[in-house]
């Protein structure tokens, strides 16, 4: 585990995310119990473990979508647990991809992805959408900047919902079990992009039962448990030697 | 039995009352009883979306004081408060709209109205699905913003079809004024029939009332009926289509 910073460790490049003793309880439950993680950037990191197990609150810790009652988050140099840290400022370092899209269910597809560049970001309209239209290209979307997004099938929605983090030029992406809610053939177009995502050098955290991608793509698995990491390494390691026999058995009952 | 059916069409509807008490009703009454409705609806809308922001905030004090007044002035009978606030504001002193009681009694309904429309506001945007806030934040957009770009713009379509069947029910409400007394050119629709009816000795000016009434009210519910049908077909979920 890496130590605590020190002021002289500030703005370190290869810092990317990390988590010391971490805990947060919804209630009597606690979901992360004394979490500490490092999530180096320039890497994809995927979050495994079964349903309950803490994931996705791990996740949504990341951009403060939950506060930690304790430990201490840090994003590249900045603590984003440390008191009067500007919330909306460090979002704007953080993508999030969530599970059902959420796409902003009023506006186009262009406008979905203007509209922080625009209200955040304050560019003017022009070239909010102008820059929205690349990111929509790019994620194979060109032609459909006007449709709402109800009228798209959940795979695209998905790749909306990612170009409209990916606009904002964050530092870090989280996927929230991007590919759950898709239909098996809507799947792969999505993962795709995020292995091209992650090809490109993003940091990434992705919480997945994608046990393929995370083999594949990520630099390092994190296994999760009863709000404990279990088990973290190379995918190959994880994979093909599990050290534990919680992660043994949760491979036996999703390989 | 003959008697009896004769008595009731000399007392509900006298043809020469009718028609003597309608110029009147049309001429007075009418715009008396849309402009009460208008500038009730108008306070009610605007002290409303305050007190649903007030229903929707994070501060438990600031949520519980306007759970308190939601509860008061829907719980209370209508015409308690009219009597309450129209009478109950001079007397304390507090005469802000003078001796207008035409103004006190916009006022009182307008508050009335301000606790439906708040439990209107509140209900659509609480509509909106919570993914989408939480997609906004996590954006880098404020609260306000989120509030302005997001839930409003979606509340507002969910609520308009609520909301026009509120003023509906605002524009049989005003009939509540004459509770307050009313100088002749100020006087509404029942006000106007209710004064006739006391002279004559016979009611078939409310009846005439109440047809202006159900001429207002009937087509503005069949049009808020077909507009929420309308709606409910846009908002549907449209089914899976394939990549």
């Amino acid at each position: 585990m890496l130590p605590v910073p020190t002021p002289s460790e500030k703005a370190k490049p290869d810092m990317g995310v990390r988590f010391e003793n971490v805990s947060k309880s919804f209630g009597p439950v606690d979901v992360l119990k004394n979490v500490s993680a490092h999530m180096p950037s320039g890497m994809t990191t995927c979050i495994i473990g079964p349903s309950g197990s803490g994931k996705s609150t791990l996740l949504r810790c990341t951009n403060l979508l939950e506060r930690p009652e304790q430990g201490r988050i840090f994003i590249e140099d900045a603590e984003i647990t440390a008191p009067g840290v500007n919330i909306d400022a460090l979002r704007v370092r953080v993508g999030m991809v969530f599970q059902h899209f959420h796409l902003f269910a009023h506006l186009s597809v262009i406008e979905n992805v203007a509209l922080a560049l625009r209200k955040v970001r304050q560019m003017p309209k022009e070239a909010a959408e102008a820059k929205a239209a690349e990111h929509i290209a790019a994620i194979g979307l060109k032609g459909f900047e006007n449709r709402r997004p109800a009228e798209l099938s959940g795979g695209q929605q998905q790749r909306v919902a990612i170009a409209r983090a990916l606009a904002m030029e964050p530092k870090v992406m989280l996927f929230d079990e991007a590919t759950s809610a898709l239909d098996p053939e809507l799947v792969k177009g999505v993962l795709g992009i995020m292995r091209e995502l992650a090809l490109g050098g993003m940091t990434m955290l992705v919480v997945t039962h994608e046990m393929r991608f995370a083999r594949e793509v990520a630099g390092q698995v994190i296994f999760m448990d009863q709000g404990k990491i279990v088990e973290t390494g190379p995918p190959a390691q994880l994979f093909d030697a599990p050290q534990t026999p919680r992660l043994r058995h949760f491979l036996d009952q999703v390989l | 039995m003959l008697q009896g059916f004769q008595r009731i069409g000399e007392t509900f509807f006298d043809p020469q009352i009718i028609a003597g008490v309608l110029p009147e009703l049309l001429r007075v009454g009418l715009p008396n009883t849309l402009l009460l409705a208008v500038i009730a609806t108008m306070i009610g809308l605007a002290l409303g979306l305050v007190i649903a922001a007030g229903l929707l905030a994070k501060q438990a004090g600031l949520r519980f004081g306007c759970r308190v007044y939601v509860d008061l002035l829907r719980g209370l009978p209508h015409i308690l408060t009219v009597y309450l606030i129209g009478q109950g504001l001079p007397l304390a002193g507090l005469s802000i709209f003078g001796a207008n009681t035409y103004a006190y009694a916009a006022f009182a309904i307008g508050l009335i109205e301000s606790a439906y429309m708040a439990e209107i506001f509140r209900a659509g945007f609480q509509g909106v699905e919570r993914g989408q806030v939480e997609a906004a934040r996590t954006l880098g957009m404020t609260r306000f913003q989120t509030m302005i770009e997001i839930i409003l713009p979606q509340g507002i379509r969910r609520v308009l079809p609520p909301l026009t069947g509120q003023f509906i029910l605002i524009i049989k409400g005003t009939a509540l004024v004459y509770l307050l007394g009313l100088t002749a050119a100020q006087r509404d629709i029942f006000s106007i029939a209710q004064d006739n009816s006391v002279n004559n000795a016979n009611l078939s000016a409310l009846t005439a009332a109440g047809l202006l009434y159900l001429a207002l009210t009937v087509p503005l519910t069949h049009a808020v009926n077909a507009w929420e049908r309308r709606m409910q077909r846009g908002s549907r979920p449209t089914p899976k289509a394939v990549a």
